[in-house]
């Protein structure tokens, strides 16, 4: 059976995810900050057929704690066959126009670390010549718009990332997943009004990610209607769009 | 307004604050009143705090531990009926007790005491809970079983959340063959026959349940449809799970139920089985969730939304009450789509505020209407308080004070174990009206 680290594996859509692969009997390693959390997600997946569960604490700014986690999960579960990268914070924009430093150190996490991380385990699967690397991004980073251009773009990069990383890995048949989440009703967005019918629940989105993973698709965005929203958006010339409200 | 954390029936449809706990070992906020809420699925107003905060647990959906040998889950509060099935369900264990719906939290049908139609031989939901722990409002923590604390086991079970937030529950499961069920359903012509039906299939099947035509008159009243059945047993075929996603996308501007859809939709419905009786065998999602088929059905009532009216009354009474409550429904010409009859058995709950008791019950739903509506509901309360009856709180947005305290002589004492910094709309209703 499957043998996945997963890193970020307390947040929701992660936890999602990884529900619908434990009743399939998959293997998990589980890498978050917080111990306690970890330890409800290890028993939710025992309890659901995961066959075995080990975890790990990392943080996300410290990039050599981040290689780390990768080897010891390698080394609990004797191999990988897939990552899936979960982890992120939501900076406050005006925040992050204030406090340079901050703007900065959003981007370090959200970005930085990522490509840090999946440059790492992109060594490993291609000398494995087999495996998955399923990052999770946002229909943020296809745009930047004033209202969240610093988590935007940190996404952009990782997205930019992926793609060159995909063209490199296609040969040795390693697939690499971008996964962008539209909005999602999580603890993250906690700020939000979440009516309306653009909300989405974690559940529709493990799935949606579960079944990409299955079909070694490249990109999805999810639920599936952000695509053509995102078209949408992405055709606006910037005359026009630099002047919208967003 | 948000209508997140609003009652599946809709009405009464009130402004009220929600947080979510995230984690088992969230504290609760502080210097407050609020409700301990689950997936919103009652209908009336116990799962509502209007004007004030509810605490919502559908976020706490951690499984705990599960023993595949013995059938023992024990799972966060937030956990749906639905979750379980599917993780369980394909390893031989099914629930114990179901509602006829899926989507309802763990939590909830602790709260509610829920039953399903198997009544008649494992009794309610709490019947098959073994433990669960209570967060009070004072942020004490308390394991509840029928030996540890068991009076606040019992306070709890059917207790309207009222004495605290659930946060886990620990149920025995039913061991299962397979997922298919073997079922027999009899068009009968009248209300002496469903009950002499009944009372013939009590023995030899789990799950009993009719669907009356409630616009049926005379000498047919009470006619309907009687479904029985059991699990099946052995490798049998496997029927599949029907899997056409329907919805209703939008909010009707009125009710699309009303007399005229009404007559059709009953006539049609009790026409559809051209024979007495029929036998298939069926999963068990359109069997025991024929309704969760269509996403937001509640839709369907416009947006004014919809009341239940479910009551029991004791076997003596009940082919009487029955009768005279169809006949005064028809009356007012207030038709109701989904009426459901089922014959309680006696085993007791361990529930101080628990709804089933033996005897038969009805359940009705009626677009709501303002006035009438109540005016038709006074005069079905008339015939449930002289038969000696009783309502259930979770469809109930209208009860009398004086009516619950009749239909719920445990009330006084339960307010020994209600947490002083609970409550509910309900609750205020019945128990704590203003002058």
């Amino acid at each position: 059976m499957k043998k996945w680290l997963i890193v970020g594996a307390t947040s929701a859509i992660a936890e999602a995810t990884v529900r619908v692969w434990a009743t399939r009997g998959y293997s998990f390693y589980l890498a978050a900050r917080d111990t306690r959390k970890l330890e409800i997600v290890r028993q939710d997946l025992q309890s659901r057929g995961a066959v075995r569960v080990e975890t790990g604490t990392f943080a996300a700014d410290q990039f050599d704690q981040l290689t780390e986690v990768f080897d010891q999960a390698k080394t609990a579960l004797d191999g990988l066959d897939g990552i899936l990268i979960a982890y992120g914070t939501l900076p406050d924009q005006l925040h992050c126009e204030q406090d340079l430093e901050l703007a900065q150190k959003e981007i370090r996490t959200n970005a930085l670390s990522v490509i840090h991380l999946c440059g790492y385990a992109a060594n490993y699967f291609e000398h494995r010549k087999t495996g998955t690397i399923a990052v999770i991004t946002s229909v943020a980073g296809d745009r930047g718009r004033k209202s969240n251009y610093v988590y935007g773009a940190a996404k952009g990069m990782v997205g930019i990332f992926l793609q060159g990383l995909r063209n490199r890995l296609s040969s040795c048949g390693v697939s690499v997943l971008t996964i962008k989440p539209g909005f999602v009703d999580t603890p993250m967005t906690h700020e939000f009004d979440k009516t309306g019918p653009l909300w989405a629940q974690p559940e529709i989105i493990g799935e949606g990610i579960a079944k990409a993973v299955d079909k070694r698709r490249n990109v999805v965005y999810l639920p599936w209607f952000w695509s053509f929203i995102m078209l949408i958006i992405k055709s606006v010339p910037e005359v026009i769009f630099k002047r919208l409200s967003l | 307004m948000s209508d997140k954390y609003v009652s599946w029936g809709r009405y009464p449809f009130k402004n009220q604050k929600g947080v979510d706990l995230l984690w088992r070992d969230d504290q609760l906020p502080v210097n407050t009143n609020f409700l301990p809420q689950g997936n919103a699925r009652s209908y009336g107003d116990c799962c509502m705090n209007a004007d004030g905060m509810v605490v919502s647990t559908h976020n706490l959906k951690h499984f705990i531990s599960f023993d595949p040998e013995t059938g023992v889950l024990r799972c966060e509060a937030g956990v749906l009926l639905k979750d379980i099935l599917d993780v369980v369900e394909p390893q031989g264990w099914f629930v114990p007790v179901t509602p006829g719906t899926k989507f309802v939290s763990v939590g909830g049908a602790v709260a509610n005491d829920v039953h399903g139609k198997n009544h008649h031989v494992a009794g309610t939901f709490g019947c098959h809970v073994r433990s669960f722990e209570l967060l009070r409002s004072d942020g004490a923590r308390m394991v509840c079983s029928p030996s540890e604390n068991p009076e606040m086991f019992s306070a709890t079970i059917g207790g309207l959340g009222l004495t605290g937030v659930i946060v886990w529950v620990e149920i025995q499961l039913k061991k299962i063959a397979n997922s298919a069920i073997d079922l027999e359903t009899i068009k009968y012509s009248n209300l002496n026959e469903f009950f002499s039906l009944s009372a013939e299939s009590d023995a030899n099947y789990e799950y009993t349940v009719a669907w009356i035509d409630c616009l049926a008159r005379g000498e047919q009243l009470g006619r309907g449809h009687f479904m029985r059945g059991n699990h099946a047993s052995g490798n049998r075929k496997k029927p599949s799970r029907r899997s056409l996603p329907l919805t209703v996308p939008i909010d009707p501007p009125v009710s699309l139920v009303n007399a005229f859809s009404l007559k059709l939709m009953n006539a049609l419905y009790y026409n559809r089985q051209r024979t007495r009786s029929k036998q298939t065998i069926v999963h068990y999602d359109p069997f025991f969730y024929p309704l969760d088929g269509v996403k937001n059905w509640n839709r369907v009532y416009g947006p004014k939304g919809f009341l239940q009216y479910q009551f029991v009354v004791p076997a003596e009474n009940s082919a009487d009450a029955i009768r005279e409550t169809l006949d005064r429904i028809s009356a007012a010409n207030c038709g109701s789509f989904l009426a459901v009859l089922k014959v309680f058995g006696d085993k007791p709950s361990p529930g101080m505020l628990s709804f089933p008791r033996p005897g038969a019950t009805l359940a009705l739903d009626f677009p709501f209407q303002g006035e009438k509506t109540h005016a038709l509901f006074n005069q079905l309360d008339e015939i449930v308080v002289q038969a000696n009856g009783a309502i259930y709180p979770a469809k109930d947005a209208h009860m009398k004070p004086a009516h619950f305290r009749q239909y719920y002589p445990n009330a006084e004492r339960f307010k020994e174990f209600k947490d002083p910094n609970i409550t509910s709309s309900f609750w205020q209703r019945v128990m704590e009206p203003s002058a």
